[in-house]
């Protein structure tokens, strides 16, 4: 009894109630609102890109993205951690880097991981690789950047033809095995294997860590930028909140997302470290709101309080009026 | 646990006249709508996370997953903000308030990691968008949103198992503490914290 007493809401005019009719009646409401939802909105399913789209609608692209990954001027070997070792690649805030402290965790090779792993697996089934591979692998890393160099000069009068790279006769110096191996590659691509086969290199088939595939095309500039710019999916357009063809998405991230677009943070080279520790900060800031001054006390400013209880505050003066 | 949070105010039959508002029905409506995420996503993960893309049924299956999620978030939003609004963590409620906000910031890891494991082109482009924030802060390493295992378990058992934890914490403070008293209508009244 005393238990009671003590209980803050048992000072209060009490109404009956029931727990367990409201739960249930709150489950049918949100059962019908998402049958509905689901029925008339359904839900996007755009099919993930893959190489092999890729190799079909625009082989230059796959060419361009091989030969950059080969001589390791892809965008992931500059990246800095944690896939790779790159001096004053990691974002920073002055003496501020999670990205320098954590290092390197998950290195990736591009040249072998992307390209010469995946084509020694096909060598498997197509043998005529072996020789081009081993070439490759045999030449010191400057004859390899020189051939891959040489082939990207060349690349304004080659032609695709049939998936097959077509450059104009090699001169001197020459193109070495890399017209080999790029025809390789996009017959891999074009068989839909490529995928799996870069992701099988460090671990079982099916392989669940799809890491490395995906950062073959991930660059802004590369397809997967392209294709999302097809489908009004780029970060100006607000792509990480919503999901494609205009369906809503994490739009509960809408502060997070629009720290990008406004300075200082949208022309930071350390945009994403900027963003991350503001976030982190307002965050914070809200969690503890309790115990800060001034925060605490927006809601007797604002006084909506008085619209939510205005049943309470009515009976209040009712009772007031009647006790006088 | 009797003596801290009785019976009577755990499954009460009677409650303050003052609650008397639409804004209280946001934190049961949110509650339902984590009940409909987890019961369609127990249906999706039994099939597999392929079977979404090619049956009709599935594919509504994920679409009532979807709407519960923004349904969750939309109510749990608007519950936020009331509770904000009447300044809910007076009376020694501070905990209540936080263990909400943490709930809220597990939910945002339960959007992103299902975001993640749709396994379309939504899934592909969030992962090699989203990675840069974390491998700025640091995360990347360990936290891969380009692992789809990782990012699956991570959806399908440990966010669900911490939510329901962080919920029973939450609703057993509730009902500890009672719901929060109304400001008297000046806007003075009883301390934060």
């Amino acid at each position: 009894m005393s238990r009671a007493v003590s209980y803050e809401n048992s000072k209060y005019p009490q109404m009956p109630y029931d727990l367990i009719k409201e739960m249930f009646v709150a489950l049918g409401i949100m059962g019908v609102l998402v049958l509905l939802l689901a029925a008339v909105f359904s839900t996007p399913d755009v099919p993930a890109l893959t190489a092999k789209q890729v190799v079909q609608q625009a082989p230059g692209l796959l060419v361009q993205t091989a030969l950059e990954d080969l001589s390791q001027q892809d965008p992931i070997s500059t990246y800095g951690p944690p896939y790779s070792n790159t001096p004053g690649a990691a974002q920073s805030l002055g003496p501020i880097s999670p990205q320098t402290w954590m290092g390197v965790q998950t290195p990736v090779n591009s040249a072998q991981v992307e390209v010469i792993q995946p084509l020694e697996k096909a060598a498997k089934v197509n043998p005529a690789l072996n020789q081009p591979l081993s070439i490759w692998s045999q030449a010191n890393l400057k004859q390899q950047t020189a051939w891959v160099s040489n082939v990207q000069k060349a690349l304004k009068q080659a032609n695709i033809v049939n998936s097959q790279l077509v450059l104009p006769a090699a001169q001197s110096p020459s193109y070495g095995p890399v017209p080999q191996l790029i025809n390789g590659y996009l017959a891999l691509a074009q068989s839909g294997m490529l995928e799996p086969a870069i992701d099988a290199t460090n671990g079982p088939v099916p392989a669940t860590n799809r890491t490395d595939s995906l950062l073959l095309l991930q660059d802004e500039s590369l397809a997967d930028g392209q294709y999302a710019d097809k489908l009004n999916m780029t970060g100006d357009e607000w792509g990480i909140i919503k999901e494609t063809g205009n369906y809503p998405g994490a739009v509960w991230l809408w502060f997070y997302t629009l720290l990008y677009h406004i300075p200082p943070f949208s022309n930071s080279d350390s945009a994403d470290l900027w963003v991350v520790l503001t976030v982190t900060i307002v965050t914070l800031i809200l969690v503890l709101t309790p115990f800060i001054p001034g925060l605490r006390d927006i809601p007797r400013g604002v006084k909506v309080y008085r619209l939510i209880w205005r049943w309470h505050y009515r009976e209040q003066r009712r009772n007031q009026v009647n006790k006088s | 646990m009797e003596r801290n949070v009785p019976m009577e105010h755990l499954l009460p039959d009677t409650l303050p006249k003052f609650v008397h508002s639409y804004v209280y029905m946001f934190g049961i409506l949110t509650v339902a709508a984590l009940v409909w995420i987890i019961a369609t996503g127990t249906v999706l993960v039994f099939f597999g996370p392929d079977w979404w893309h090619y049956s009709p049924v599935g594919h509504f299956f994920n679409s009532m997953h979807f709407w519960a999620v923004q349904a969750f978030f939309f109510f749990m939003v608007l519950h936020l903000w009331a509770q904000f609004l009447m300044a809910s963590w007076r009376g020694g409620r501070h905990w209540t308030w936080i263990g909400g906000w943490l709930l809220f910031l597990v939910s945002i890891i339960g959007g992103l990691t299902g975001y993640l494991s749709q396994n379309n082109f939504d899934s592909q482009w969030i992962a090699v968008q989203g990675k840069d924030a974390m491998n700025a802060a640091g995360v990347g390493g360990f936290f891969n949103l380009l692992n789809f295992g990782q990012m699956y378990g991570i959806h399908i058992f440990l966010v669900p198992v911490v939510l329901i934890v962080l919920l029973a914490a939450h609703l057993l403070l509730v009902r500890k503490h009672g719901v929060v008293e109304p400001l008297p209508y000046s806007g003075g009244g009883t301390s934060d914290v």
